[in-house]
């Protein structure tokens, strides 16, 4: 692709947008994101209003969804804020599927439609489809069809058995989403067609399956009843799965409904995990490909101003006094560490020879490339955070211990710190860490059937004061008495929760 | 590839199922919300949409989550001063730098409720929670009196402002075809004829016969044209009738004792039975006047902070309160324009000489005016002469007058539905 040598005429200089100028973008763009190799699901370009990102936000972003109470409070927060001024709205929503869909406020002008088009249409939609962790995840074909089939499905549940046992059903299974992943073990891929298909079968199997485990007649043998004296054998992470497959008590509805919401959340799971890896190669692109539309005087520089004037407050990081602070902003870690990664490739420092050898000199977007396929938020971070950045960001590290009235710091951005802060950021996007680590434990199989969890505790940290509450959900679905048990690394039980509550067992 | 979709005109109320789930969830909540703002409110502006809060705690869903306690190490941006192995005291409160992640929202107190507007619709739902509004549809009102004009049609007669030119001339044009039918199709045929003969040879028979033809179009032509172009009974005139039409215009009349006995709770349901009647009436009709009556031993006019806020003691004749709003409708509405409600909250007390008099006066000076009366008393204990009185009343007017007891707040909607459901059964 040779660049012309003399400049084009710009798209567009006013700042309305018609759908003729967004479709002259979209191809300029996508000609230059072809040229990037930016590999990518055809796009779906959405415009639509204000009230109709509202609903979109309160759906989980997805065009559609079961109905809940929570979506509804989750709609009229969103609302009062908006309408009161508190919050402006995302200008775009995209969504991981096949064709890709991307939402486009109208009230956007033709810069921020053409950013949002940059940076959703082919920064999120190609990490969508490059990403190793959505490659194995999630079928982007598929969710569409699955949330049409789950929508339905939970819809006719209320027709049959009220919308009051389906609400509570579902308020259980929202509490536990978070366990309802699976971390290590690969998934099979869903697929709406399948799903129909199978849901019969499953049915019948999974009250089969569970007659065999619940059967009360004594077992012959001594060692049968030993087999099964630990169940499962291993601790379960995910806790929906066990529920589904296990629960004694659950009609064959309630467990397709657990079904759904743990496909759900198995489906955003991979979002979680590379937050800021997802919006820094969106934010990486749509900076690079503005520019490349500017390099060829497709332009005016009235846009890049106003472009400049949003990307800037995006990727900007309040420091940690500022009453804005609010964590990390994973929009500036991202970007940055993208932009870091270009800088090595091109322009390596001797610091950067002896950190990052393996990518001084070489071919920027090949990096780039690898960076966003074979990596989640956890090791991007292990892996690409530089010296350089930590010194830009002027991070540092507090170590906080519960016992200790004060708080130290324990690494700043010198020599002695970068291995440190770089090994901690890393943690702290590590989603086990982040999440207390609760799986369950036993299932006293032959006694009371009561579950046993265990909570492998993270540098000692209790559970928040929630837990009672999830727990009495988890007794919900299970029907029969349930058991938290918060366990130190030397595998000494710290702390217990039972529902029901056990009260006369806490004062011994 | 993109494709370019506008989906503006899509339908936006995707969340209102989940909206109503949550309204549902909160019913509680909101009821309260709700009934605080009945109170505080004017009757006139009930009808809007209310504020709700509900406190996050309530709200918030349940997940596992990491406590406050144990280790943690959390990397900050932007140190100023910080050397590796400074140690500092916990900062208390939600500030920046504040350790743990389980509240990490420092956006403010903004965030301690969850605070959000329903709409005037769902605000009346949840006033009158579990109690059907009734179907109130607007009967054959009594005495109606103003008439209005509405065009019905058109007439041949009338008088000129009202001539309908367009129609007129219509009828005129109409009227002309008719009557001139049979000359104009000989005319077509004598023609015809007449161009048969101009196309054939010349000779004398032919040319005399031309001639004749010639002659006899003339002739009928003649006659066509002296039709005449417009004729009396083509005038058509706009019709204009005179419909009697129920008046638009309402008074509702708020009397109320406000003596001793009176205490602020039974003022309050007073207050809830009055806005019902307002409610009602606003479904109703155009505009809306409330006068506000409190009596003690003297009734006076008032407005509506003084009628339901300010506290007076004393006796209690309730014919004071019913002479005053004879007096004002004899002189500010008329029976023939406006339609009078008059409601009564009571409870009960009078003085013992005086509730002859009421039934007098309301037989003889109110009744006969009024769209309708109702009275009703708040009172848990026995009926006293006041009602009995009453229950004279309403054998005389069974029509107009209503009366019912109300015993707690729950009461006031039954109630109400039973006065006015008498009502439209009379009607109808």
């Amino acid at each position: 692709m040779s660049r012309p040598a003399k400049k084009k005429q710009p798209l567009s200089t006013g700042s309305e947008w018609t759908f003729e100028l967004i479709e002259a973008y979209d191809r300029e763009i996508a000609r230059l994101a072809k040229g990037f190799r930016l590999d990518t699901y055809p796009n779906q370009i959405e415009i639509i209003t204000s009230e109709q990102m509202m609903d979109a936000y309160s759906s989980i972003g997805m065009p559609l969804n079961y109905n809940h109470w929570s979506f509804g409070k989750q709609f009229v927060e969103t609302e009062q804020r908006y309408k009161r001024g508190q919050m402006g709205l995302a200008y775009e929503i995209v969504i991981n599927s096949n064709p890709s869909i991307a939402y486009l406020m109208e009230e956007n002008t033709m810069t921020m439609q053409a950013l949002v088009i940059a940076h959703a249409c082919y920064g999120h939609n190609s990490f969508f489809k490059g990403n190793y962790l959505f490659r194995t995840w999630t079928d982007a074909s598929a969710i569409i069809d699955y949330l049409l089939f789950a929508k339905k499905y939970i819809a006719d549940c209320e027709e049959r058995y009220g919308a009051e046992a389906v609400e509570e059903l579902l308020d259980s299974c929202h509490a536990l989403m978070n366990y309802g992943v699976n971390r290590y073990k690969r998934p099979q891929p869903l697929t709406a067609e399948e799903e129909r298909q199978r849901q019969r079968d499953r049915e019948e199997y999974i009250q089969r399956h569970l007659n065999d485990l619940w059967n009360t007649i004594p077992q012959k043998e001594e060692q049968e009843t030993h087999r099964v004296s630990h169940f499962p054998k291993d601790p379960e992470e995910n806790i929906l799965y066990f529920i589904e497959k296990n629960a004694p008590l659950l009609e064959p509805w309630q467990r397709e409904i657990v079904r759904i919401v743990r496909k759900i959340s198995q489906y955003f799971y991979p979002q979680k995990q590379t937050q800021v890896m997802n919006e820094g190669w969106a934010c990486f692109w749509h900076y690079n490909l503005l520019y490349g539309l500017y390099d060829e005087g497709l332009v005016t520089d009235g846009f890049m101003m106003e472009f400049l004037h949003s990307h800037s407050s995006v990727v900007y990081q309040p420091p940690f006094d500022s009453p804005y602070f609010n964590g990390i902003n994973p929009y500036t870690l991202g970007y940055n560490m993208m932009q870091d990664i270009r800088r090595i490739c091109e322009h390596p420092t001797d610091e950067d020879r002896e950190w990052f050898p393996q990518l001084a000199g070489t071919d920027w977007l090949d990096a780039v490339h690898y960076a966003m396929q074979n990596f989640k938020d956890e090791s991007f971070i292990q892996q690409y955070l530089s010296p350089a950045l930590i010194r830009e960001l002027k991070l540092f590290e507090i170590y906080d211990d519960a016992e200790s009235p004060t708080l130290k710091v324990s690494a700043i951005h010198n020599e002695a710190g970068y291995q440190r802060i770089r090994e901690d950021l890393s943690a702290q996007y590590n989603l086990g860490n982040r999440e207390p680590n609760i799986q369950v434990y036993n299932v006293d199989v032959r006694g009371d059937r009561s579950l046993t969890l265990r909570h492998y505790m993270y540098n000692n940290q209790p559970l928040g004061e929630s837990s009672e509450e999830v727990l009495r959900h988890l007794h919900r679905l299970w029907g029969f008495d349930v058991h938290l048990e918060s366990v130190k690394a030397d595998d000494t039980v710290c702390a217990q929760y039972h529902c029901p509550p056990r009260e006369v067992l806490e004062t011994l | 590839m993109s494709y370019i979709i506008d989906r503006r005109l899509n339908a936006k109320k995707k969340s209102t199922v989940n909206r109503q789930r949550f309204l549902r969830r909160y019913r509680k909540h909101i009821k309260r919300a709700v009934e605080e703002a009945v109170n505080q409110r004017s009757i006139r502006d009930i009808e809007q949409g209310g504020q709700v809060t509900i406190p996050s705690r309530d709200i918030s869903e349940p997940i596992f989550h990491h406590g406050d306690g144990g280790q943690r190490q959390r990397i900050y941006p932007g140190n100023k001063e910080y050397m590796e192995g400074d140690e500092f005291r916990r900062p208390q409160g939600g500030g920046g730098s504040g350790s743990g992640k389980g509240k990490a929202s420092n956006q403010g107190e903004g965030m301690d409720d969850f605070t959000f507007n329903i709409n005037q619709e769902e605000f009346l739902d949840f006033l009158f929670e579990g109690l059907e509004l009734p179907y109130m549809v607007k009967k054959k009102l009594r005495d109606a009196t103003q008439t209005e004009t509405r065009r019905a049609g058109f007439t041949t007669s009338g008088s000129p402002e009202k001539l309908h030119i367009v129609r007129s001339l219509r009828a005129a044009h109409a009227r002309r075809i008719a009557l001139s039918g049979k000359e104009r199709r000989q005319v077509r045929e004598l023609k015809k004829e007449l161009w048969k003969l101009e196309d054939a040879p010349t000779d004398p028979e032919n040319t005399k016969r031309r001639e004749l033809l010639r002659a006899e179009i003339d002739a009928l032509e003649k006659k066509i044209r002296k039709l005449p172009f417009i004729d009396d009974f083509d005038l058509k005139f706009t019709n204009l009738v005179r419909v009697p039409v129920p008046s638009s215009k309402a008074v509702m009349f708020c009397v109320m004792d406000v003596s001793g006995s009176m205490t602020q709770a039974i003022k309050d349901m007073a207050k809830r039975f009055f806005i019902l009647l307002y409610l009602f009436l606003t479904r109703n009709y155009k505009q809306i006047e409330v006068v506000f009556i409190r009596h003690h031993t003297h009734a006076k006019e008032v407005d509506e902070e003084e009628f339901f806020y300010s506290r007076e003691t004393g006796g209690t004749i309730v014919s004071s309160a019913l002479t005053l709003t004879g007096d004002v409708i004899r002189d500010r509405y008329p029976a023939g324009d406006w339609n009078i409600y008059v409601a009564q909250a009571s409870d009960g007390d009078n003085w013992d000489g005086d509730s002859d008099a009421c039934r007098q006066i309301l037989i003889n000076r109110v009744l006969p005016y009024v769209q309708y009366y109702a009275y009703v008393e708040i009172t848990t204990g026995p009926h006293q002469n006041l009602w009995l009185e009453y229950e004279r009343v309403r054998e005389a007017y069974p029509e107009t007058f209503a009366m019912h007891q109300i015993e707690e707040a729950s009461d006031i909607y039954p109630v109400f539905r039973k006065l006015f459901a008498r009502k439209m059964e009379g009607a109808a």
